[in-house]
């Protein structure tokens, strides 16, 4: 159980982490989604102790972090794969791991078997890993002490899409025998296969929660008419606010029988007419976390990959 | 109808779930000087700093074997010598020790699984002072067989006086360069940076006053740590004004930065 309360962290008069609150709980996964910089790593780091708050607490299983004692056997962490002696081997980053927390070196070869590194894998070093590879010695590091709680920050990032199949699989047994894990993704289309639970943050703030199925409930309306002209003045004779979404479609917070009915009093023949489906769950995100994102501030590179049409 | 212990069953709450164990043993310090004697050398450039201390003592000895008058090759010079070196690079190694987690950002890990630093910091700082221990010891058997050698090949060489204060003044020596690097690296936090101003400070303030007659005469005998340790080293006269003179220059170039980088290390945020 990680219960976090009115999280605040400034630097300076920016608000890295602005009164956030939430709870994962035991035998569910609880992804935490927002771009770059939205302070999802800041408060990841709070929870861990490495960051002190500005206000607000984060506890785990109602105790601070820094009382839980030989923390890497009761709370698995990763918070950045890259951080890791370049010069170490996977093998020997482990074997301290084990060193610290007591456990038997046998547990080494274990995780790395459980994460699927080789042998010779595991004793090169780890300047020469890839960050797929990385991102798998830092879940076997998370792993190590056999934790009940897991708290994990991009651990997809650099996976292939076979390692984010494998590691949607662990953390789903994982969470089915009772663990607690909270992991993070600028990336929907990670995550909103893995968690149980979303919460979405932008600019330090949550701006929506809740599991995909409620998230979707609210994503609106997805239609699509032969003509889209006609389509589009019937819906804002209606009243009814829409944006172009994909394959040529428009996408509107109207429900479908609104929606419909509009269509049907102007006479539009509709070709598609639904929920919007994940597709209207990215835009929403989108839509959240837009006055965040960092393109629009420069010009950069986009921060959110869009699920495959 | 009702058994023994059924109302203390049904009034028992739910398991709390996924409890911490705030009762489960602590990390024990042994583990932590073990985790960190094992960081010194597990990396190639580690490795290497520990074994160039040992080499480099191996080379200082044969040096004077060949070279040195025989007169000049007693143990007690063996000894000093080889500290010379050890002084040079415990501070280095003292320093890596604690920049490493900064700057290849191991910290991240090593505390979260020890969150009260303090602890990993005393577990470093031990870790340094074995370190330091070992070079000392190295110093010794190195010197003796140095002495020994010295003794066979050259007519005259091989005296084995070494005096106890001399012992104690170079270890005294050793502690203080290794305290004063540890310190730099937790003030610093930069490998680099923090290398670099532990030789040039001192330096750069040892020209500044040699160029000042003022700051020489009335300033420099208290706030340069090299110039207050000369009387320690090669058993010159110590006295009362000495031991003034070395407290003053260690309270500034060992105990400020130590207590400069205590302070911003348990502060500071780990990134």
């Amino acid at each position: 159980m990680i219960t976090v309360e009115r999280l605040s962290k400034t630097y300076g008069s920016f608000r890295a982490v602005d009164d956030v609150s939430f709870a994962c709980r035991p035998g569910s996964v609880t992804g935490f989604l927002g771009p770059n910089g939205a302070g999802k790593t800041t408060t990841m780091r709070i929870i861990a102790g490495l960051t002190p708050a500005t206000s607000g607490t984060a506890t785990i299983g109602g105790h601070h972090y820094h009382d839980v004692p030989n923390p890497g056997t009761q709370i698995g962490i990763l918070l950045d794969a890259s951080a890791q002696h370049a010069g170490r081997t996977g093998r020997e980053v482990l074997t301290l791991g084990a060193l610290a927390m007591g456990l038997p070196s046998r547990r080494v070869d274990e995780m790395l078997e459980r994460v699927s590194l080789a042998p010779d894998e595991s004793r090169r070093r780890i300047r020469n890993y890839s960050l797929g590879m990385r991102q798998r010695l830092g879940i076997a590091h998370a792993l190590l002490g056999d934790p009940r709680i897991l708290i994990l920050d991009e651990p997809a990032n650099g996976l292939d899409p076979a390692g984010i199949h494998w590691m949607r699989g662990l953390l789903r047994d994982y969470a089915d025998q009772g663990g607690t894990v909270l992991l993070s993704s600028h990336l929907l289309h990670e995550v909103e296969v893995i968690a149980d639970e979303l919460l979405v943050i932008g600019q330090g703030r949550i701006v929506a929660r809740g599991t995909k199925a409620e998230l979707l409930r609210n994503a609106g309306t997805f239609v699509k008419a032969l003509d889209q002209g006609a389509l589009q003045r019937a819906l804002r004779e209606a009243g009814i606010e829409a944006v172009t979404s994909g394959d040529a479609g428009l996408r509107t917070e109207a429900s479908p029988a609104d929606v419909g009915r509009a269509a049907a009093a102007a006479g539009v023949a509709l070709e598609e007419l639904r929920a919007a489906d994940g597709a209207g769950l990215e835009e929403m995100f989108l839509q959240l976390t837009a006055d965040t994102q960092r393109e629009e501030r420069a010009a950069a590179e986009p921060v959110l990959e869009g699920v495959p049409a | 109808m009702s058994y023994p212990g059924m109302n203390a069953l049904t009034i028992a709450p739910p398991a709390p779930p996924v409890p911490v164990d705030t009762a489960a043993p602590p990390v024990p310090m042994t583990r932590l000087v073990r985790v960190e004697l094992r960081k010194l050398v597990d990396t190639r450039a580690g490795f290497w700093l520990v074994v160039s201390m040992g080499l480099i003592a191996a080379v200082i000895t044969g040096a004077m074997l060949v070279f040195a008058d025989a007169e000049d090759l007693s143990y007690a010079t063996f000894f000093g010598m080889m500290n010379i070196p050890t002084g040079v690079l415990l501070p280095v190694l003292a320093i890596l020790l604690v920049t490493s987690e900064w700057s290849q950002r191991t910290g991240l890990v090593t505390f979260t699984l020890e969150p009260r630093r303090s602890r990993v910091i005393t577990a470093k700082l031990l870790t340094s002072l074995v370190a330091a221990a070992g070079a000392i010891l190295v110093s010794f058997v190195l010197g003796a067989v140095g002495t020994v050698l010295a003794g066979l090949l050259r007519d005259g060489g091989g005296s084995w006086n070494l005096s106890a204060t001399e012992v104690g003044y170079a270890s005294m020596g050793q502690l203080i360069a290794l305290l004063q690097g540890f310190g730099f690296g937790m003030l610093i936090m930069s490998s680099a940076a923090a290398i670099v101003l532990i030789f040039a400070l001192p330096s750069a303030w040892a020209i500044v006053g040699s160029v000042v007659p003022w700051l020489h005469d009335h300033v420099q005998p208290w706030a340069d740590l090299q110039f207050a340790l000369g009387p320690y080293q090669g058993g010159g006269g110590v006295d009362g004004s000495s031991w003034a003179h070395l407290g003053s220059a260690v309270a500034i170039w060992v105990v400020l930065p130590l207590a400069g980088g205590l302070w911003r290390l348990l502060r500071s945020e780990i990134k």
